[in-house]
């Protein structure tokens, strides 16, 4: 795990004391001894990586500054749209769909003057906590490849973790930003919903996901979120107007402030307690806790009532919503057909080849729950729990102004050690679940070794629009990790 | 409608389907138009591609908003979007975006000669596109194969559901007729039926003359003019009635209007059972229009159908019949303000605009806005009529001369040598003329009986018309016949 950071890449290209060529290449090189193993890559666009890289150093030459992310290499999860370089979701029913666009963040971190390397791999459209549902091969955990990085964004964060990227783009829904991050020992951040524009996002739920990074260090994540966030009149839930700087001083592009002094956090009781967190983990919290009082925080038990029941109610939205924004894969106009006597029995013939197990699950379950006679009943009773656990952080955040959680209840799990058992897999994100149903930032920042020596994460909640001061407290808690 | 055992009663509501009047589509930025080469007016949102997202189209908002203030609709403080899912190949998304439970439009009313007609929503919703069946008989069933066009896919529509308040065929006929006018006038929709931007669907029971609870309804769907929902609507109810007479009951069904054969079929249960699973559109934000922008919309509403037609009766003199005529078509009701403007009679105008002109623009499909002859050329014509210059079917002609090609009627007259005469001294050597040519018919004339005078006077009167080829003064040829005949 070594390579440099985000800031100092851009810092040495826009200087001129490093080419963006040679950056590029130092990482094609790593990906090209190191991926073999892990699998994080579907696709690696060398090619037009290093044309990039000649471009953002032909504007250094020229004097010209190409911006934050200067000859930063970026990989970006596949289900973000990426003109004319194929995007497959780890579908075989996407295989070989190029888009005929760039996805708002793609845009944004190519004005910023970032390379994209490459696209990695994620559980099928994103429906996965390890990996292991992408139809191209699971990823391998770069800290032990014995285990899942985590998912659905584990290509994005075993990418960071190895050295291959220093900035990863994933997609977090229930968890799968933070989750993966939490397994790999990097950080992990989903911003505020609208926070930053789902335009080329493939949907999974479109009420749920929102696009974050993930990177080694807490200032780099801020960086990268800095260049992807703010309006987009593309995306009809984009937050109106320009986000807080987060540098100190509300700078852009400055490193975050360590400064907690006088801030009111809750530990969530509900998850932190809750059966089947694992020890290393419920200490962590308390260890990373210790040490933000230490800093100046005040730091107290928080309720959270309705978190109990986010899991179930995100598994009847998250599958309501799918079926719907997966109904589009028909055979008709684009990926994967096959042909029939009849349309019906194309489009049946085509959805049952081209989805895997997991995804025909969750079609199946939300198709269920949004079904006449069913509605009131699962999807209806879903979203009055949602309500009723936003009322629950509202109240939360009338006395603390952070919260603090785990992230994922045990550390990374060995492949196929859940691939059979569905609770056990869904019970990986019950502690992330409830910040995407608020529509709240948060972020996972590694906080030690656990179980079997493999990397913890604690998670930093905030209320929405609050990644300011949820960035002030990853840094204090990274700069006390042991 | 009467059956052996006593009067029943059609209850008929009906749900029209318009297409918004906007420059670019719904959710995306692409052209709304009619007519282009298929699949060129499309991008990735109305194709539902992957990542894509829908953005609403304010115009489309303000158009439903001005439809609302127009008809009394209550605009609710949010509406919200939903998803009604259902695979069909011409729809990229297999949903189509539209309002389920909380619609943008509810309550509104609509008065038909003299009968209120209410309604009871109006929802916005995206079109699908169209799918071409190729080979074979151009059906689906013996196709070789489909092709799917979705120049049309994401293009506004507003859905306006009726209250089962009609009563007949007719009264639904002229319903549809005042919506027509009304959304023209409102701007809010080409309201095209041949071109697909007004459809209709009916919603068909019968029950016993007096009674007030509904009977089992039928939809009808598939009717693409005025003349075939009539048609149908009568056909169901006297299929009704006759089911119910044979002491059979009508089954809850769609049926589709078969044209040809002058029937309402059964669709198949595959077609007319579906479980749309709706639920809120996640894309997109509720709708809240503010008050000022209602305020803003109410203030630049245009005159109504209903009162330029009371207001062109009372300033021009003219018939319900003329007026409802020249206001049932926007761009000729128009063309004729503007003839008046220019400075003819009201009367006059509505005469040529009712007759000749609408004929030209029915024959030929265009629109009064781009005649050849511009509405002050229409004034010219009138005025030349009015001061005797023309007759009215020599008028005729130069109207039907400035329809072909862009002249001005006084050119066409100067070219054609086409003035009327009306000197008294000109036209009587004429008379003269003509009645040495046919001195027998003359004397016939003299000796005749009333039948026979008037016959012969009438042959007299059309020669000495024809001498003139047609430019003699009608009246000053007739009173000259008559003194030389006395």
């Amino acid at each position: 795990m070594s390579g440099p950071g985000v800031a100092e890449i851009a810092a040495s290209v826009r200087n001129g004391g490093r080419t963006a060529r040679d950056v590029v290449e130092e990482h094609l090189a790593r990906i090209a001894s190191r991926d073999p193993e892990l699998g994080s890559f579907l696709c690696v666009t060398a090619e037009a990586a290093r044309a990039r890289a000649d471009e953002i150093d032909d504007l250094v030459g020229r004097g010209r500054d190409p911006g934050p992310l200067a000859g930063v290499p970026v990989a970006l999860k596949d289900n973000l749209c990426t003109r004319g370089v194929p995007t497959t979701c780890a579908s075989r029913i996407l295989e070989g769909w190029r888009p005929p666009y760039d996805a708002t963040v793609v845009e944004r971190l190519l004005l910023a003057g970032a390379v994209p390397v490459g696209k990695t791999n994620l559980d099928e459209f994103a429906m996965g906590s390890s990996t292991e549902n992408s139809a191209f091969g699971p990823t391998r955990n770069p800290l032990d490849p014995s285990r899942v990085p985590g998912g659905s964004s584990g290509g994005s964060a075993a990418a960071v973790a190895a050295g291959l990227v220093p900035v990863a783009l994933g997609s977090d829904t229930g968890g799968s930003v933070r989750q993966p991050a939490s397994l790999c020992g990097v950080v992990g951040v989903k911003p505020t919903y609208g926070r930053v524009s789902r335009f080329g996002l493939v949907a999974f739920a479109s009420s749920l996901d929102q696009i974050g990074p993930i990177t080694r260090t807490v200032d780099d994540a801020a960086l990268a979120l800095e260049a992807i966030w703010g309006h987009d009149p593309r995306d009809a839930t984009s937050v109106p107007g320009r986000p807080e700087p987060l540098g100190a001083d509300g700078e852009p592009g400055g490193p975050v402030p360590a400064e907690v002094a006088g801030l009111r956090m809750g530990i969530i009781e509900e998850l932190t307690t809750m059966e089947g967190v694992a020890p290393s983990v419920r200490r962590a919290v308390t260890d990373a806790a210790a040490a933000l009082e230490h800093a100046g925080a005040k730091v107290d038990t928080a309720a959270v009532p309705h978190a109990r029941h986010a899991l179930s109610a995100y598994y009847l939205i998250a599958p309501a919503e799918a079926s719907s924004n997966l109904a589009r894969y028909d055979g008709v106009r684009y990926g994967l057909r096959v042909d029939a006597p009849s349309t019906e029995e194309m489009n049946a013939r085509t959805r049952a080849a081209g989805f895997g197990p997991e995804v025909k699950r969750r079609i199946m379950l939300g198709t269920y729950a949004l079904s006449a006679g069913y509605y009131d009943a699962y999807y209806g009773r879903a979203q009055r729990v949602r309500t009723l656990l936003i009322r629950d952080f509202d109240a939360a955040y009338g006395c603390f102004d952070v919260l603090l959680a785990p992230t994922s209840p045990t550390v990374a799990f060995p492949l196929g050690s859940r691939t059979d058992d569905v609770l056990a897999m869904y019970g990986s994100d019950r502690c992330t679940i409830p910040s995407n149903l608020a529509g709240h930032p948060a972020v996972s920042v590694p906080w030690g070794r656990g179980e079997d020596d493999l990397p913890v994460g604690v998670q930093v909640l905030a209320p929405a629009l609050g990644e300011a001061v949820m960035f002030r407290v990853a840094k204090v808690i990274e700069e006390a990790a042991p | 409608m009467t059956g052996g055992s006593g009067p029943y009663e059609a209850v008929i509501g009906l749900e029209v389907h318009v297409e918004l009047a906007t420059v670019t589509k719904m959710f995306c930025g692409c052209p709304n138009a009619f007519g282009a080469e298929p699949n060129t007016l499309v991008c990735p949102t109305c194709l539902g591609l992957p990542g894509s997202l829908p953005v609403l189209n304010r115009a489309v908002v303000d158009l439903a908003l001005r439809f609302g203030a127009a008809l009394g609709f209550r605009v609710p403080e949010t509406s919200i979007f939903a998803r009604k899912n259902y695979f069909y190949p011409d729809m990229p998304k297999d949903y189509q975006i539209s309002q389920y439970e909380e619609p943008i439009l509810v309550d509104g009313r609509l008065e038909v000669d003299g009968a209120v007609v209410g309604i009871e929503r109006a929802h916005l919703e995206e079109d699908t596109g169209k799918i071409i069946h190729v080979g074979g008989g151009g059906r689906i069933h013996d196709a070789a194969c489909s092709l799917v066009d979705y120049n049309r896919a994401g293009v506004p529509l507003m859905e306006i559901v009726s209250r089962p308040d009609l009563r007949s065929a007719d009264q639904a006929r002229a319903y549809v007729s005042e919506l027509r006018a009304v959304l023209e006038a409102l701007g809010v929709s080409d309201v095209k039926m041949e071109e697909g931007s007004l459809r209709i669907d009916a919603n068909v029971s019968v029950r016993r003359a007096g009674s007030t609870v509904l009977g089992t309804k039928v939809e009808i769907k598939n009717m693409n003019s005025l003349r075939s929902l009539g048609r149908a609507v009568d056909h169901e109810v006297h299929r009704q009635v006759a089911l119910l007479e044979a002491g059979g009951s009508v089954t809850q069904e769609t049926r589709h209007w078969d044209e040809e054969g002058g029937v309402t079929q059964p669709m198949r249960t595959k077609e007319a059972s579906h479980d749309y699973r709706y639920f809120p559109e996640p894309d997109l934000v509720p709708l809240a229009p503010t008050p000022e922008r209602l305020g803003r919309v109410t203030a630049a509403l245009p005159e109504l159908p209903a009162a330029r037609r009371a207001r062109l009766r009372r300033e021009w003199g003219i018939g319900e019949a003329d007026a409802r005529t020249l206001v049932g078509r926007r761009d000729l009701a128009d063309y004729a303000e503007a003839a008046v403007a220019a400075g003819a009679p009201g009367a006059a105008v509505a005469n040529w605009c009712t007759g000749e002109i609408l004929s030209h623009l029915n024959e030929t499909g265009v629109s009064a806005e781009v005649l050849p002859l511009a509405p002050d050329g229409l004034a010219e014509l009138v005025a030349l009529v009015g001061d005797g210059t023309l007759s009215r079917p020599l008028a005729k002609d130069v109207l039907a001369e400035c329809l072909r090609e862009p002249k001005r009627p006084r050119q066409v007259v100067a070219e054609r040598g086409l003035a009327q005469v009306s000197d008294e001294e000109e036209l009587g050597a004429i008379v003269d003329e003509v009645l040495t040519r046919h001195a027998a018919e003359v004397e016939a004339y003299r000796g005749g009986d009333d039948k026979t005078r008037k016959r012969k006077r009438g042959f007299l009167m059309g020669e000495c018309m024809r001498a003139t080829r047609g430019r003699g003064n009608p009246q000053v040829l007739s009173r000259l016949l008559d003194e030389r005949l006395a």
